[in-house]
């Protein structure tokens, strides 16, 4: 690659050597775990990290004579997650059988759902339109299926092992059509996906182990052209940024090898985050061929119309409702309504402080400031954090009340964060209390104005800045704990004001 | 006194209940017998003597308490060999009992062994088993039918009181038809399927191979039933079958379907059928003629949607977790090869090519698809039949039992030897076979009855009445 192009986010579009302008079209497939007690289609547990194998049974294992029979909660979190994506529901529910064969998949063939997927025709919002507006990503369908196993395998003797505790674990595939048009929009719409999948609590959504997974088919063709160039697809993107930056890097690498002459040929490349490169994994030539049939083992059943309607009600407020309610209600900015609604733990936490405590926009700006910069720092989730919500509406109030001092706060603040100790705790054993006691601050106000007659004099024949350095040495000899608004009273009194 | 081995389950109840007979004497009976005739029949590819022992030395309380079962080789029983009589399962010990194993060890039953079958279920004539032919024991140069050969080879030569087999395309019936004993298989969903290693999951169903109708009432009674790891499996009640064994037919509407009385059937067979069709219709039944019109794709269907279903179900057998794993493969795809290639017999290869054709992109719409609505039509035949009548009763198999090595190098000649079976499976009903004759070489003749889903009490009545007026299940073979 000699020289990267520019691409902008506003026309969507991106020249490479200046000679001609392409556009980008990506789909996304995403796969999620779900996270329910019990596999798909067995008893064994799903919980992630344990010893090898441990969490199998005959059923998982696809030993022969064992059958599958569909677990309830894995069907009824597929369902809510295609009803917040604003799915159509298929009316009758059934699995396909697709057939490969590979040592991490037991039966050498996976249940999933092939001509008529769970639901389809769904929706996600973006806030990355060309416009700055709201995008619209269509989802094409979203279906249920089973994990596989994980291969692991020995570095020199090239034996590999198998750990089937991931086989049958639920597994739901989310694909969009091809409406993203950048990778930055890509990233958006990932965004955007976890954050509703977090409000439905149905997934862990970690990329890193796995819960959540992303393939991109990505292709490019010339500014107005209709057709669509050769798709190529895109695997082992492990982080967000990564799926940006690989759709990124193959933007570019496609349009480059078309204006040096190549022809895109369909095929699989993997991102190598190290190297920041794509590489070939199979052309279409040697592509699978699945001999999908419908699984004769798993009877097809009708969903009940009035479970959808419950289900949909039932759903909890997701992050738009959610940040247009704190926007009407609250009177919050839509940036801040946004930042708050985006993880659902934030937005619960904000909640639970406004439970408490009256002023919203005090909350909003101390957990977007002080609170998300320590989360930022820190990489921790504010579930993590040292301090409940009770925890920051405490500290909120003993600066209403005066007894700590704005400044005092976010040092009682940044300590809580860090030891998880309760701030009234911090502020006893500091002696961190405020003083309020004016007759305490007439003694100390006096004995400063006896020392710094200059001062007094200064600030009596006009020079107002000399206040400043008066209430600074009360500061300095109350160990900053004079309460500030006090101080500057009983100051300017005892000045003659 | 008659030997205990030649008693029903039935009979051997009675015994037991006058304290005239204990199960160990039974079993020793049992297996005595089997070790004095197996040696010719081969319908044992296991005997589990010292389990069956210590079962028999401490019985538990139930329906079969005591009573010898040998289970066909695709059944699961926890801990014990189960190969399908495939050499690719070899040493495979399931850590499960399939849900009739258990519901039999529940009901007292004493399991003595595994039966021989066709490998993987895969025929008509027990001629595919890695372990080698059983032979049919009227006749020891002739086959006992397929693929639950061994079962009713092994209730035919009184090896054993009662077994289970079970019936894809006919596994059950054509076996029974042709060893002169009684083959039940169960309406679809009626008997779970867990624990059964599938052959083609829409079609398989587990049923009763017995002496006479009234055990394979008591049979059915105990393996039938919902079972929740069974999604196939219905949640309808079980009744108590042993009320349908009643001697009236009276009333009772029979059809007879003019597609089954073609070319092809032996004119034995056919006469030995039209016989006890008239025996039924003395009896008080009224004979309804009907017809099935699409009986003719009947076959062709099956050879689609069972391969198909098994192309994938077999899909396992790969070397990675259990059984049979090639040595020293070089990699992943020579291990998958040789393993497959040195562990399938030629029988299960061509099944499985013929199944992973079908459904290939490509070919998935005009076979398999094609083959989907043909099986509605088949489904829709019956349907409209039983509007006019109770029960269809047809000849169970063309031709009575063949010479060992006479199909094997013509697979149609010996898919066509189901042509009589396969539609029950196709439209999920229960249907029997009940001996009804003997050919001039006195070789058993069967005849299957067929009744709607979920009535195998009408079928119990019908063949119950026609048994107990006739004489052909009491004639056993001379070994």
């Amino acid at each position: 690659m000699s020289r990267a192009p520019h691409i902008t986010n506003e026309d969507r579009s991106f020249n490479f050597m200046n000679k001609i302008k392409y556009e980008t079209v990506i789909g996304l497939e995403v796969h999620l775990q779900l996270k329910t007690k019990t596999k798909v289609f067995c008893g064994c547990s799903t919980v992630f990290g344990q010893r090898p194998n441990s969490q199998t049974c005959p059923v998982c294992l696809g030993f022969p004579g064992s059958l599958p029979v569909l677990n309830e909660e894995a069907f009824l979190s597929a369902l809510k997650v295609a009803l917040a994506l604003d799915c159509k529901i298929q009316d009758i529910i059934k699995f396909d059988r697709k057939n490969y064969y590979y040592p991490d998949l037991p039966k050498n063939f996976q249940i999933s759902q092939y001509d008529m997927p769970l639901s389809y025709d769904g929706f996600v919002d973006i806030p990355s339109g060309p416009s700055g507006g709201p995008k619209r990503i269509r989802v094409k369908r979203v279906h249920l299926e089973e994990d596989a196993g994980k291969l692991i395998h020995h570095p020199e003797d090239g034996s590999s092992l198998v750990d089937y505790n991931r086989t049958g674990v639920p597994l739901l595939e989310i694909v969009t059509e091809p409406d993203i048009s950048t990778p930055q929009e890509a990233y958006d719409y990932l965004t955007k996906l976890k954050s509703i999948l977090e409000y439905l609590k149905v997934s862990d959504c970690d990329m890193e182990k796995g819960s959540l997974r992303c393939d991109a088919n990505i292709s490019i063709r010339p500014c107005g052209q209709k057709e669509l160039g050769t798709k190529v697809e895109l695997k082992n993107m492990n982080t967000f940024k990564g799926v940006r930056l690989g759709l990124e890097y193959e933007a570019r690498r496609q349009a480059s090898f078309i204006e040096e002459g190549g022809k895109i040929v369909q095929e699989t490349r993997l991102w190598d985050a190290d190297k920041s490169v794509t590489v070939s994994m199979r052309s279409k030539e040697e592509a699978k061929d699945y001999r999908y049939f419908p699984e004769p083992d798993l009877v097809p059943f009708v969903v009940d119309k009035k479970l959808i309607e419950e289900m949909r009600s039932a759903l909890p407020e997701l992050p738009e409702a959610k940040a247009g309610r704190f926007v009407k209600e609250l009177g919050l900015s839509g940036y801040d309504a946004g930042v708050l609604t985006a993880q659902a733990d934030v937005a619960h936490y904000f909640e639970e402080c406004l439970a408490i405590y009256g002023s919203s926009k005090t909350v909003a700006n101390w957990l977007m400031g002080d609170i998300m910069a320590y989360m930022n720092e820190k990489l921790v989730p504010i579930t993590d954090i040292g301090l409940a919500p009770s925890g920051l509406v405490a500290i909120l109030k003993m600066i209403d009340d005066g007894s700590i001092s704005g400044k005092m706060a976010k040092d009682v603040l940044s300590e809580a964060l860090e030891t998880k100790a309760s701030p009234a705790d911090i502020v006893a054993k500091k002696g961190l209390a405020q003083i309020s006691d004016a007759g305490k601050l007439e003694e100390i106000v006096a004995g400063v104005i006896a020392r710094n007659e200059k001062s007094v004099n200064d600030y009596k024949a006009g020079k107002k800045n000399a206040l400043g350095f008066l209430v600074g040495q009360i500061m300095k000899e109350t160990g900053g704990a004079a309460n500030p608004a006090l101080v500057n009273e009983i100051l300017k009194k005892n000045l003659g004001e | 006194m008659e030997r205990l081995h030649s008693l029903t389950a039935h009979e051997l109840r009675a015994l037991m209940s006058k304290k005239s007979a204990r199960p160990s004497d039974i079993l020793k009976d049992v297996f005595d017998r089997a070790d004095s005739v197996d040696g010719r029949v081969k319908a044992f590819v296991r005997a589990a003597k010292d389990s069956a022992r210590s079962s028999a030395a401490n019985v538990k309380e139930g329906r079969l308490s005591g009573i010898p079962v040998l289970l066909k080789d695709n059944i699961c029983v926890r801990g014990e060999e189960t190969t399908c009589a495939s050499k690719i399962l070899k040493g495979f010990k399931p850590p499960y009992d399939a849900t009739v194993t258990k519901k039999l060890k529940e009901a007292g039953a004493v399991l003595i062994g595994k039966a021989n079958m066709d490998e993987f279920a895969f025929g008509s004539s027990c001629e595919t088993s890695c372990y080698g032919a059983t032979r049919n024991p009227w006749d020891l140069d002739r086959i006992p039918g397929g693929s639950s050969g061994g079962s009713a080879a092994a209730v035919a030569a009184d090896e054993t009181i009662l077994a289970l087999g079970s019936d894809t395309g006919g596994s059950i019936r054509q076996p029974a038809a042709l060893c002169g004993v009684v083959g039940l298989k169960p309406t679809y969903g009626r008997v779970s399927r867990y624990g059964l290693i599938a052959f083609a999951s829409s079609l398989d169903q587990i049923g009763p191979i017995t002496k006479d109708v009234e055990d394979a009432a008591l049979l059915l009674g105990v393996i039938s039933g919902y079972d929740e790891m069974d999604s196939t499996s219905v949640d309808i009640p079980v009744p108590d079958y042993s009320r349908s064994l009643v001697r009236d037919v009276k009333g009772l509407r029979i059809g007879v379907p003019k597609e089954y009385f073609v070319k092809g059937l032996d004119r034995e067979v056919e006469l030995a059928v039209k016989e006890s069709i008239n025996v039924l219709k003395a009896l008080g039944a009224s004979i309804v003629d009907i017809s099935l019109p699409h009986t003719d794709y009947a076959v062709s269907t099956y050879y689609i949607i069972g391969p198909a279903e098994a192309s994938s179900n077999l899909a396992r057998f790969d070397g990675v977790q259990y059984g049979l794993r090639s040595e020293s493969p070089e990699d992943l795809i020579d291990m998958y090869t040789g393993t497959r290639s040195e562990g399938f017999g030629s029988e299960a290869k061509r099944r499985i090519l013929l199944g992973t054709y079908c459904l290939s992109a490509g070919y998935y719409d005009a076979y398999y698809l094609k083959a989907l609505k043909v099986r509605t039509k088949i489904k829709e035949d019956f349907d409209k039949a039983f509007k006019s009548c109770d029960c269809v009763v047809t000849p169970t198999s063309p031709t009575p039992a063949f010479r060992i090595g006479e199909r094997t190098s013509d697979p149609i000649a010996m898919y066509l030897s189901d042509i009589y079976t396969i539609p029950a499976n196709l439209a999920g009903l229960p249907a029997i076979s009940v001996p009804c004759g003997f050919s001039s070489a006195g070789l058993p003749i069967g005849l299957q009855i067929m009744a709607k889903p979920f009535d195998e009490e009408t079928i119990f009545r019908a063949a119950y009445t026609f048994e107990q007026s006739t004489a052909h299940h009491k004639r056993r073979p001379k070994l």
